[in-house]
């Protein structure tokens, strides 16, 4: 019985000959229905090459990623994704945004049927006072919510999000932290999430991911986090074995990275150079 | 209210008009007052100055032909001519008059005699539509033609005449380029196989134009009555002012942000969807510099093509008046050159509103 979303041997480069640079290799990666799991990695790690894979945006080199048993192939409203850039449409307002996701995956339903729909969903993270606003009159945080509801009002099989926090300021990403983790825990849709936050993947997975360095980068050992849920932020916090969790990892991630910068380390010569004086003239070659 | 006004004078493009509204209700003084200095007095003076510049360059071209006439007469008739000569040229004499740059008054006259010139000539097709209504009935009852004016054209009706031919040019232009360029932006082979239609018509002259059109259009509307000078000036000037819109719009359309591309992707959006709902909108900015461009291209190469096309309009006008030689068709040429001007700035300030008005990053 093969995994809800399953990753097999995938690898993924870009340029070639000289140029060529592995990002990811030999990524095996299976996850269940209804699981929530964290990839953290370090910023150029390849992270977004991975999400853009199983997104369907780009293809792999080698391998193959299979959902429910089928072999993706190209994007697809069946997975939702959620861009760090937000990537709303600038002309559309927050529910035109969404009615054009919601038109294309449920073109069948009513007018009526659609906008309650769509405004269910614009409920759901908290921007019904906004819902006729254009992007640009919203802030950032405001923003990504919209790409939430936009996501999620598509009612995907899985909920694709690259950084989806990375943008925004401490205090807006707590709050959206705890809106993600309660949108969750209410649909229960299968989830990868992509951070560079290692306390965010804690707070929010089932299973925090660490990616290891590129280039040729790949999945680490995983870690199982198994507060209970619905999960509080400051009862976290609190919490001792959030404390080990947290070191476990971000050990793991100092020493993967270590290891990279030892290998990665080619020894800069400073050249021997003594100053001139500066009101010496120069002879005229 | 204070802020609308202000809102409407951005709108329009008038925004440094904002500190003169702010030191006429007293806010801080002293330092609207320099902006007012900087960016309205300094140029009004700008304006004094060019003129007093053209006044005196005016003088001394006038001096130098005056001097040239008086010697040549001395020259054919003798001294007692030329004294008369001079004489006549110093009192006035509109016929003894020599023929050279006109000074800033000389065209004020100009537009002033203009002016009358139209009040009369449209008060004389008033009467003439009074005297012929009567008849007009009878004869469309009777299923003839009306009998319509025939008369001299006055420059406001040139002025009339050509902004609808450059309409006419402009629609064109858009009606060809927008829909050519969304194709080519789609489409890199195509844009491969036709850039060299763009590269080497783009800069081909509107003279030529003129010609290739209507060497076309005498074939095509051999037999029609319709007017045919306005037809091929107008397809002229839609021809050579519409390359500008379809690079734009081309460029526009195959640089969509990724971002959005993306968004239609994951949505999977049908060919249709993607361009009217993605790509269109994304490169409506795009789209509209090029159509500002396209109309003041059509309205530099109008008075050209009018010229050569014996179509009624300010080019012919021009021309006409250049043939003319009358003591003031200098200064009416000057006349319909800033008339040429502030019709140009208009044309691209409505234009700049209505891109406004389409463009969702104008806020």
């Amino acid at each position: 019985m093969a995994a809800f979303l399953e990753l097999r041997n995938v690898s993924k480069g870009y340029g070639s000959g000289e140029n060529r640079v592995e990002v990811l290799k030999n990524i095996n990666l299976s996850i269940e229905e209804g699981e929530f799991i964290a990839i953290v990695g370090f910023t150029g790690s390849g992270k977004t090459t991975l999400i853009s894979l199983i997104a369907g945006l780009i293809e792999p080199d080698e391998g193959e990623i299979l959902l429910k048993g089928q072999k993706i192939n190209g994007p697809g409203p069946d997975r939702g994704v959620i861009f760090q850039n937000y990537s709303l449409l600038p002309w559309l307002s927050v529910f035109g945004n969404i009615e054009l996701a919601v038109k294309q995956v449920f073109p069948n339903m009513s007018p009526v049927d659609r906008a309650d729909h769509i405004a269910k969903y614009i409920e759901m993270v908290n921007l019904t006072p906004a819902i006729q606003k254009k992007p640009s009159e919203l802030s950032g945080g405001m923003r990504q919510r919209v790409s939430v509801a936009r996501a999620l009002a598509m009612d995907p099989e899985v909920l694709l999000m690259d950084e989806p926090l990375s943008a925004l300021d401490a205090l807006t990403r707590g709050t959206l932290q705890m809106e993600i983790e309660k949108i969750w825990y209410e649909s229960r849709k299968t989830v990868v999430l992509i951070t560079n936050d290692v306390d965010e993947g804690i707070l929010l997975a089932d299973r925090v991911i660490p990616l290891t360095p590129g280039p040729g980068a790949t999945l680490g050992t995983e870690y199982k986090i198994g507060f209970s849920r619905p999960r509080d932020k400051a009862a976290i916090n609190a919490d001792p074995n959030f404390k080990k969790e947290r070191n476990d990892i971000i050990n793991y991630l100092d020493e993967i990275g270590q290891h990279r910068s030892v290998n990665n380390g080619e020894e800069y010569v400073l050249p021997d150079l003594q100053p001139k004086y500066l009101s010496t003239k120069l002879p005229l070659i | 209210m204070d802020s609308k006004i202000k809102q409407a004078l951005k709108w329009i493009g008038l925004g440094f008009l904002e500190p003169l509204i702010n030191l006429i209700r007293g806010k801080e003084v002293q330092k609207n007052t320099r902006l007012v200095l900087r960016q309205i007095v300094v140029p009004i003076l700008s304006v004094f100055i060019f003129l007093g510049a053209c006044d005196y360059g005016a003088q001394y071209l006038y001096n130098i032909e005056r001097e040239r006439k008086i010697e040549k007469t001395r020259a054919t008739l003798g001294d007692a001519e030329a004294l008369k000569m001079q004489q006549s040229i110093d009192a006035g004499d509109l016929s003894n008059k020599p023929n050279s740059l006109p000074s800033p008054s000389d065209v004020k006259n100009g537009a002033i005699a203009l002016w009358e010139d139209h009040q009369m000539v449209s008060a004389k097709k008033k009467a003439f539509e009074e005297k012929t209504a009567a008849l007009n009935k009878q004869r469309k009852a009777a299923g003839q033609d009306p009998i319509t004016y025939t008369g001299r054209p006055s420059f406001v009706d040139q002025i009339i005449t050509s902004l609808k031919t450059v309409f006419a040019g402009f629609l064109l232009a858009a009606l060809l380029a927008i829909p050519a360029g969304i194709v080519l932006g789609l489409s890199p082979t195509l844009r491969s196989a036709l850039n060299w239609v763009i590269q080497i018509f783009k800069p081909v002259s509107p003279v030529v134009w003129l010609l290739l059109v209507s060497m076309v259009v005498k074939t095509v509307l051999a037999n029609s009555t319709s007017d045919k000078s306005f037809i091929i000036s107008f397809i002229s000037v839609g021809l050579c002012s519409m390359w500008a819109t379809l690079v734009n719009t081309a460029m526009g359309v195959s640089s969509v942000d990724k971002d959005y591309l993306n968004v239609s992707k994951v949505l999977r959006l049908g060919v249709f969807s993607n361009v009217f709902k993605v790509i269109l909108p994304a490169s409506i900015p795009m789209i509209f510099t090029g159509l500002r461009i396209t109309l003041s291209v059509s309205w530099m190469v109008l008075i050209a093509i009018e010229l050569l096309a014996q179509s009624p309009g300010l080019g012919s006008f021009v021309w006409e008046e250049f043939q003319n030689g009358a003591n003031d068709s200098n200064a009416k040429i000057i006349v319909a050159m800033f008339v040429i001007g502030f019709i140009g700035f208009g044309l691209d300030r409505l234009m700049m509103v209505i891109q406004k008005f389409a463009s969702f990053d104008s806020k």
